[in-house]
């Protein structure tokens, strides 16, 4: 799940990098920014899920 | 396109804000120390001067290499006829600057101190459990990879400055003083660091409780808040003539909007914390402080002041309400708060250039030589900053975190149980920060 969680941080930074380059309507191009940034803030989600099951001090 | 020249009188003023960024840094270390327990204060003070050393010494070998300065040589990639300008092609250790009043070398001197907060960031996450050796390595990744290319997309002509310039998206992604640059990655580097180290020892119990490790000295912590202050105006001042070509008159503006963003912050959370406890909470109080000044710097060169007070009650705001949050729910043990005071409030003090800044010619974002006022909207730059905001959730996050997991494979980064029992003072320093005045009743406890 953790690497899961990273590789969707990577793919919203794509997704905004695809719209910069890609799309050249501001209005289009707001709307993919944002939607890349909605797969980021999904993966944040899932990266704080991930690292939160552990109870207790490690070691 | 390179910038013009700064007038004499204008480069020793700049010279002087520079040489008040060590404030900030003393700051930050204070602040650390005094947050975490009194077992480990020694050897969090001795972290901060390694870590200090490291981030400057590597950053002098090939950060500034791969950050470099607007106008100089870099690598680009044509991709679609536009230029994506990644990384800088400098020659290593300071060997293409002349070290004299000229912008680059200011620029190089500026962001000596600026990596160095950066690094000094994620020991207050890490504090009570994280090694001196992996700090230092952490440190060197910090200051030798992850912090110098982002501060290229951002301040050394990068491809997140020329937005603008390139594709209309406002003035391109603006940080005047690095509540991006520094901050956020500090605070996305402390993340990483207090995902991979686990939380301290008794932290969080097997019934879901929490309870609560307290700073041990609350005037440290405070007297760090009030040293922040010079350092941060001098942080700010030197960013904004550095990178936006501000003239040294604006500083009056900036020295104002900074303070009073530190303001607005730290009463905002001392009444949430009134609020909700019953009395004022110091510690939460002073994050509040240090969280205003983070979110100032973005664009404290930008806003006017009454601007600058609302920019700070919100992130005085986000930073007290976030610290519980990012504990009790998130289960992130981050004894200085670095997380939300770096990171959260950096993303908000990004987030408010695009709801505030305004761009008076000439000022602009010299990153991008892009003179475009006519053509910049105010949504435009919102834009901008949140594709900021995504590079550095989607790229400098994983980096930190890949690059800083891959360290732990060679070199562990938390201690040993008996080491935490001890406190890192005895167990890596031999010898306690209190020797006269401290008494543990638990380490020496069988569990």
């Amino acid at each position: 799940m953790k690497i899961a969680s990273f590789l969707l941080l990577l793919a919203g930074w794509c997704l905004v990098l695809a719209a910069i380059m890609l799309l050249p309507t501001p209005g289009a191009r707001g709307g993919f920014i944002f939607s890349g940034l909605a797969v980021e803030a999904l993966g944040l989600a899932l990266a704080v899920r991930s690292h939160s099951t552990i109870r207790g001090a490690k070691g | 396109m390179p910038m013009p020249a700064l007038a004499e009188t204008a480069a020793v003023g700049c010279l002087l804000f520079i040489l008040l960024i060590p404030l900030a840094a003393v700051g930050l270390a204070l602040i650390n120390t005094g947050l975490g327990r009194s077992r480990s204060a020694a050897h969090l003070m001795m972290s901060s001067l390694c870590a200090l050393a490291v981030a400057a010494l590597v950053y002098f070998g090939f950060g500034f290499a791969w950050q470099g300065f607007i106008g100089r040589g870099a690598h680009v990639l044509l991709l679609r006829g536009k230029e994506w300008n990644w990384i800088a092609a400098e020659p290593f250790f300071f060997r293409g600057l002349t070290l004299d009043t000229s912008l680059p070398s200011l620029a190089s001197l500026q962001q000596i101190f600026c990596v160095i907060l950066a690094c000094l960031i994620p020991l207050g996450s890490g504090a009570d459990r994280w090694r001196l050796r992996a700090i230092c390595c952490s440190t060197a990744i910090l200051a030798g990879i992850t912090y110098p290319v982002f501060a290229h997309w951002v301040w050394g002509g990068g491809w997140l400055a020329q937005l603008g310039a390139n594709y209309r998206v406002g003035y391109g992604f603006v940080d005047t003083a690095g509540s991006g640059v520094i901050q956020v990655v500090g605070g996305l580097s402390a993340l990483a660091v207090t995902w991979i180290l686990g939380p301290r020892r008794g932290k969080y119990s097997e019934d879901g409780m929490a309870p609560a490790i307290p700073g041990h000295n609350g005037v440290l912590v405070l007297l760090g808040c009030l040293l922040a202050l010079p350092g941060w105006f001098g942080l700010n001042a030197a960013g904004a003539m550095l990178f936006t070509g501000a003239e040294v008159g604006r500083a009056v503006l900036i020295a104002v909007n900074t303070l009073l963003c530190a303001c607005a912050a730290a009463l905002t959370a001392a009444v949430i914390t009134g609020y909700r406890f019953g009395k004022p909470d110091a510690s939460l109080s002073a994050n509040g402080w240090v969280g205003g000044l983070v979110a100032s710097s973005a664009g404290c060169a930008f806003v006017v002041p009454a601007e600058a007070v609302i920019i700070g009650s919100i992130a005085g705001g986000l930073v007290t309400l976030s610290v519980g949050w990012f504990e009790l729910n998130l289960e992130v043990d981050d004894p200085g708060g670095a997380v939300s005071v770096h990171a959260v409030g950096g993303l908000w003090g990004l987030l408010a250039v695009g709801l505030f800044a305004r761009f008076p010619s000439p000022v602009q974002n010299v990153a991008s030589g892009f003179p475009g006022a006519a053509s910049a909207t105010a949504s435009g730059q919102l834009l901008a900053q949140v594709v900021g905001v995504a590079t550095l959730l989607g790229f400098v996050l994983p980096l930190t975190y890949g690059l800083n997991l891959l360290l732990n494979r060679f070199c562990a980064f938390r201690v040993a149980v008996e080491g935490e029992r001890q406190g890192m003072d005895l167990y890596e320093l031999g010898a306690g920060a209190y020797p006269e005045f401290v008494t543990h009743t638990d380490e020496f406890i069988p569990h």
